[in-house]
């Protein structure tokens, strides 16, 4: 495949990442296998390694248009396909506003129902799964597996023209059903090593010398193996913290009780205490 | 093939099947695995793998079957990689006479050497020329001081091949019989939780909206019930200080844990010294003593008890009288049985591993309360264990 050519069919589609996001080959593996299997593709991770980001860069990639779900606590399985809005429908009745007995104007589709009716081909991104109910993902099974719905209100079936690119990610904050796992692609996004770090950084912040990058990356890269931190500092930390130095005109920095913006990088105060106990008694002590 | 592969992968308890065989095989038909191993590595783990706890066994399984390494010699190599770590030593300079003894060796006797050292190598060696250890100039280690080739052992090692890849074992610290960090043991805790519809009238119960309203002859009713929330109540009871120290860090994460967990209606946290007496401690540093009586009058059988402890004392702690007030003149192992007694729903969590648990006062513990090791498996069956109780 040509790069930048528009994609039309999916058949010898290859995921090459986008301009600003940069994958490795086992993400790239990953992708297409569920492009050409078309089945769901799980997104696990540290946060801040670009789960999200990957949708986004798929749909880019694709050409095709991105549709977001983003799941909470009270999110249930039923809202993704459709919504019948009963309430809105007896008031309608106490007035009547509206010709009340036509029920399809009281139903809406969510994400996966848009998704299924679109005439063309969508990107789904069903973001952080694991927030919903412990059942949510299993009753999503026959729906993601068959890619139809039946809505009971009107008995009319919703099928997808062409099967959407499923695109799921989950914090790990609950286990996923086995059964539901089964059906997914699964990938684990690494810690991206310093070598991937690099090249991100020079996406993100072109401008910055070599220098500065290499004394900034071996200064986050010494944070993260510092194991008595919590949580620790993330790609999306590090990018923000790079544009707190260069917005401050700092161009050089090293690992000690002085480092410059250190609330960019952690953020819980323990963390701060312990780097603070670590790295505060190497200071040189100034009368 | 590859199906003899997937009988290696399940004897490692990585659940793959007949669906999986068949996405596989699907998409080596598509040729996205570009015809290498390297290719194939990828496809196979994103297809055959589906939770990052298995990724560990996925890589050993991949090293041992497309190449045979030995598992047993990675364990060792496991040992090794500490020692390199903890490597704090100073680098020195070498003579042009010790660099030309260094002679060049190629990759493959490397490796052979090397597997030959890690049967034999029993401890842990700096600066020295043969061992694998560190600042030395043996062909193995790392911050080695020679610019000759050689085995780096730890991290930054720049192997390409799928199998080498595979046989770093990047992903072993997921691995889910190992112990846990707080984000592990958040999702552990998670599943120990009930509901029940409690306080505010505000989610709108449709089925008796509608029910309601039709008997109202079509004017609208509706009806609210509170929202589902979680009942459950937990006390977490650490034994601190003495042998408990080396565990002091991996306690404190499930603390964390714990306290982090929104879904418990009330968690309450003491501490004791060894063996509980007729008190418990509010602080850990043995300050506000709460006596057991007023304990168990504050709260009844429905809390769940989680007692941290390694259990290990010595047998007169267990078997004596304190003499405090409010001991009653009890022995320590009474006052743990009616802990037992009064929270129907409780279990013991041993940072250490289950092969010590033979030692006496383990053993009589054991007796007392359900015990499970303290790590991922361990948490998540003593969590098991709590909900089913009653």
């Amino acid at each position: 495949m040509k790069a930048g050519a528009p994609v039309v069919t999916l058949q010898g589609m290859r995921f090459k990442g986008t301009e600003s996001y940069l994958t490795s080959e086992s993400l790239r593996s990953a992708v297409d296998c569920a492009v050409a299997l078309q089945r769901p593709l799980l997104v696990k991770g540290e946060p801040g390694t670009g789960k999200t980001l990957l949708a986004e860069a798929i749909a880019k990639a694709t050409g095709f248009q991105l549709l977001t779900w983003n799941v909470k606590s009270t999110t249930k399985a039923q809202d993704g396909l459709y919504v019948y809005d009963a309430v809105q429908r007896l008031h309608d009745s106490r007035f009547n506003d509206k010709d009340v007995r036509d029920i399809r104007q009281y139903i809406r589709l969510g994400p996966l129902g848009e998704a299924f009716a679109a005439p063309e081909r969508r990107v789904l991104l069903i973001d952080e799964i694991d927030k919903a109910d412990l059942e949510f993902p299993n009753d999503l099974l026959h729906e993601i597996d068959r890619m139809r719905f039946r809505v009971i209100e009107t008995d009319e079936e919703v099928v997808a023209k062409v099967r959407p690119i499923v695109v799921i990610t989950s914090n790990n904050e609950k286990d996923l059903p086995d059964a539901f796992l089964r059906r997914c692609v699964f990938h684990f996004i690494e810690f991206p090593d310093r070598d991937l770090m690099q090249r991100i950084v020079d996406v993100h912040h072109p401008e910055l010398s070599d220098a500065m990058v290499d004394q900034a990356l071996s200064v986050f890269y010494e944070l993260r193996a510092f194991t008595r931190l919590r949580k620790r500092p993330s790609t999306s930390e590090l990018i923000d913290w790079l544009a707190a130095l260069k917005s401050a005109g700092i161009s050089n920095v090293k690992l000690d009780a002085q480092l410059p913006f250190i609330g960019a990088l952690l953020k819980r105060e323990q963390d701060l205490m312990a780097f603070a106990d670590q790295f505060g008694n190497r200071a040189p002590k100034r009368a | 093939m590859f199906i003899p592969f997937l009988y290696e992968l399940r004897s490692r308890k990585v659940p793959v099947g007949a669906t999986e065989a068949v996405a596989l095989s699907k998409a080596l038909l598509a040729g996205l695995h570009d015809s290498s191993l390297e290719g194939f590595y990828f496809v196979a783990r994103a297809l055959l793998v589906h939770d990052e706890k298995h990724l560990d066994a996925f890589d050993q399984a991949f090293a041992k079957h497309f190449q045979g390494i030995e598992s047993q010699s990675l364990e060792l190599t496991e040992q090794l990689l500490e020692w390199v770590r903890e490597a704090r030593q100073p680098d020195r300079v070498l003579t042009p006479e010790e660099k030309a003894l260094l002679d060049q060796l190629d990759l493959e006797t490397l490796e052979k050497l090397f597997q030959e050292r890690l049967r034999e190598q029993r401890e842990r060696h700096d600066r020295g020329n043969k061992w694998v250890g560190t600042a030395g100039t043996s062909p193995f280690g790392n911050s080695g001081k020679t610019d000759r080739e050689g085995f780096k052992v730890g991290e930054g090692a720049g192997l390409k091949s799928a199998v080498r890849k595979a046989g770093e074992r990047a992903y072993k610290e997921y691995r889910d019989d190992l112990v846990l960090d707080t984000r592990q043991m958040q999702v552990a805790l998670r599943k120990l939780r009930a509901f029940a519809r409690e306080g505010a009238h505000d989610e709108l119960d449709l089925d008796r909206t509608i029910s309601e309203t039709a008997r109202n002859l079509g004017d609208l009713e509706v009806v609210l019930r509170p929202p589902r929330k979680s009942n459950t109540r937990v006390i977490l009871l650490m034994d601190v200080g003495g042998s408990m120290d080396p565990f002091a860090h991996l306690v404190s994460r499930l603390f964390t844990a714990a306290k982090k967990a929104t879904h418990f209606r009330e968690l309450r946290t003491y501490y004791f010294h060894n063996c509980v007496y007729g008190r418990v401690y509010q602080h850990a540093s043995f300050r506000d003593p709460i006596p057991l009586s007023q304990l168990f009058a504050e709260t009844d059988r429905r809390y769940k008890l989680i007692v941290v402890g390694d259990a290990l004392m010595a047998p007169w702690e267990l078997m004596s009288v304190s003499g405090w007030s409010d001991d009653e003149g009890l022995e320590g192992v009474v006052h743990l049985m009616r802990l037992r007694e009064h929270y129907p729903a409780s279990c013991w969590l041993n940072p250490e591993p289950p092969s010590s648990w033979w030692q006496s006062t383990i053993d009589v513990i054991r007796k007392v309360f359900p015990m499970y090791p303290l790590t991922l498996e361990g948490l998540g069956d003593a969590v098991g264990q709590l909900t089913k109780a009653r």
